[in-house]
């Protein structure tokens, strides 16, 4: 991947289901340590357009190139080793959770996966805890011992596990508490700022969306109508509101 | 103020299985007035609109009152009196009737009328909501309805008994923004319409600031801020209070510029300079449980100001001014912005 491309590249995506066009032609890029947001009300394509990106619906027309790799013509074989790469994280933090899984077994479970568990593999499972802010103690509970809040950083533990490079975001806050949610949004922007994780980032909180993201795209019947500076404060004085 | 009281709550105090949840709650609540109930989860909001339509869980026991223009037996009165609209607008209705029928069923379940009158009612009500075609929809089954007409279809049922009150419990939590705004300007409308107040139950400050009239912000089972909502988002006086408005970005308590301001953001190169000015204050700990409250004010472990006697005495409700209470020993010393009290340590 030569060092000017955008890390996510997405061209003219269309999804359909049946006659129904969910996502009609919609572009953007995204750079490593940049965060997009994707806006617009239910059923505008937002959901469609991550999974397409994702690939785990495969779109019916377009371009997905991730780190320079043109992903929509990969066979589920040739995926593989990419799809560590493209995690995501999503709103329910107790739905997103095994909830037969203790916590450390759900953050190792992608090591194990991917083949990559071994002697030093609980040693990295309490560097993921906490790296995200819980006491590697809480390994031994379950989801449900745990809070809404603490739950989505052991869902964020999970995907930092695979060593991503994009993390797609859908409303990662939106089930939390401000207090709660303004600790997980500090600890998303640390850990991007930490890795250049670059975030695609659903969510309806306009204010969350000035504060958090740098560009933002609006989604209306599937198409991108708008591409915007989200507008995070440069200087001061230049605040919005 | 006596006479012009609609919902008068004093000394509210709800155990469950024997541990108090809420402990001493007082509210009124005026005519078309909206009184927003603040808090996080677990400080006891959802359990005190529940003792407001006499539907506690099973091993809840509350004490106090709640009397409704000065009429304390409500027993017989809920449901017409004063009316929930519950968080999921999918489980609130049967999937199995037609919306009119249920909608009608309510009527006849408080007002001895003939069914072409509850039927009539039904469809004046989702008429009211603004569904369009209301005779026809009355005839269809929630399934048939989108996302939006549903919750519109449960405010049309806690409405179609024109009750005093009518109680929100986080109506839009489950909503994108623009349905968000819509079932709050339709339980605006029906509030005017019918005359009555409401009790909006919520964690969003946006939501308070937009459409509240009044707030009460909880913690831990008790009051510890209440005033005219305007005058409590932009002065608030309990550090508990000030701490939530920092932590909510685009809320004048929250910095606007960056907590730490340690690098000028290099032009050419946005995004990556961008975290660091990102960071939002935070309260630090989490809520006590409330089987296991600190001594003295409930909130003192967290609380930046805490000193000596925060640990040992509870804090009573002062009277800042007028209309506006607070419950902090050190409310005088709250700065504001308060973004300052809430330094976010690097994790």
């Amino acid at each position: 991947m030569s060092p000017n491309q955008p890390l996510l590249d997405v061209r003219d995506l269309v999804v359909r289901y049946g006659r129904v066009t969910a996502v009609d032609h919609v572009s953007f890029t995204l750079d490593a340590g940049e965060t997009l947001a994707l806006n617009g009300p239910s059923g505008c394509g937002k959901s469609s357009t991550v999974t397409a990106v994702l690939q785990l619906r495969r779109p019916d027309a377009g371009e997905v190139r991730f780190e320079g790799r043109e992903l929509t013509r990969l066979t589920e074989r040739e995926l593989r080793p990419v799809r560590p790469r493209m995690q995501p994280v999503f709103q329910d933090p107790y739905g997103s959770l095994s909830p037969r899984l203790r916590i450390r077994d759900a953050v190792a479970e992608p090591l194990r996966v991917q083949g990559r568990w071994n002697a030093a593999g609980p040693a990295r499972v309490a560097e993921l805890l906490d790296r995200v802010g819980l006491d590697p103690a809480y390994g031994d509970r379950f989801p449900y011992e745990l809070s809404g809040g603490q739950c989505q950083r052991a869902g964020i533990a999970r995907a930092l596990a695979s060593e991503p490079r994009l993390l797609v975001l859908d409303e990662p806050v939106s089930a939390l508490d401000p207090s709660v949610r303004a600790g997980v949004l500090n600890l998303l922007a640390d850990l991007q700022d930490e890795m250049a994780l670059a975030y695609l980032f659903i969510c309806h909180d306009r204010a969350v969306v000035r504060h958090f993201a740098d560009r933002s795209i609006e989604l209306r019947d599937g198409r991108a109508t708008e591409v915007t500076p989200a507008g995070r404060p440069r200087s001061p004085g230049a605040a919005p509101r | 103020m006596a006479s012009d009281v609609l919902l008068s709550v004093r000394e509210l105090r709800i155990a469950v299985e024997g541990v108090e949840a809420v402990r001493g709650l007082s509210f009124d609540v005026r005519p078309r007035e909206v009184l927003a109930l603040v808090g996080e989860s677990g400080a006891g909001k959802s359990l005190t609109a529940r003792a407001l339509l006499g539907m506690l869980p099973r091993g809840a026991t509350a004490s106090g009152s709640v009397r409704l223009r000065g009429d304390t037996d409500l027993t017989t009165q809920r449901g017409r009196r004063i009316a929930l609209v519950p968080q999921d607008a999918l489980s609130a209705l049967s999937p199995v009737h037609p919306v009119g029928d249920q909608l009608a069923a309510a009527v006849r379940s408080v007002a001895r009328v003939s069914r072409k009158e509850a039927r009539a009612r039904a469809v004046a009500a989702l008429d009211r909501v603004g569904i369009p075609d209301a005779v026809r929809r009355a005839r269809a089954y929630p399934h048939e309805y989108s996302g939006g007409m549903r919750q519109r279809a449960v405010i049309a049922m806690a409405t179609v008994n024109e009750p005093d009150v009518v109680v929100a419990d986080e109506p839009t939590t489950a909503l994108d923004a623009e349905l968000q705004e819509q079932v709050l300007r339709v339980l605006g409308e029906q509030r005017e319409a019918v005359g009555a107040a409401l009790v909006l139950i919520t964690h969003d400050l946006a939501v308070v600031r937009e459409h509240a009239d009044r707030v009460l912000v909880m913690y831990a089972g008790r009051q510890v801020e209440q005033g005219p909502a305007a005058r409590v988002l932009d002065r608030p006086r309990a550090p508990y209070t000030a701490g939530l408005l920092a932590s909510v970005p685009g809320e004048p308590g929250a910095p606007s510029e960056p907590a730490a301001p340690d690098e000028p953001a290099a032009s050419g190169e946005p995004a990556r300079a961008g975290g660091r000015r990102r960071r939002l204050p935070t309260i630090p700990g989490v809520p006590p449980v409330p089987a296991a409250l600190p001594p003295g004010c409930a909130f003192a472990p967290r609380c930046p100001l805490a000193e000596d006697r925060c640990h040992r005495e509870e804090p009573r409700p002062w009277r800042v001014d007028d209309d506006h209470e607070v419950s902090c020993h050190r409310w005088d010393d709250v700065p504001y912005p308060a973004a300052e009290l809430f330094p976010e340590p690097r994790a």
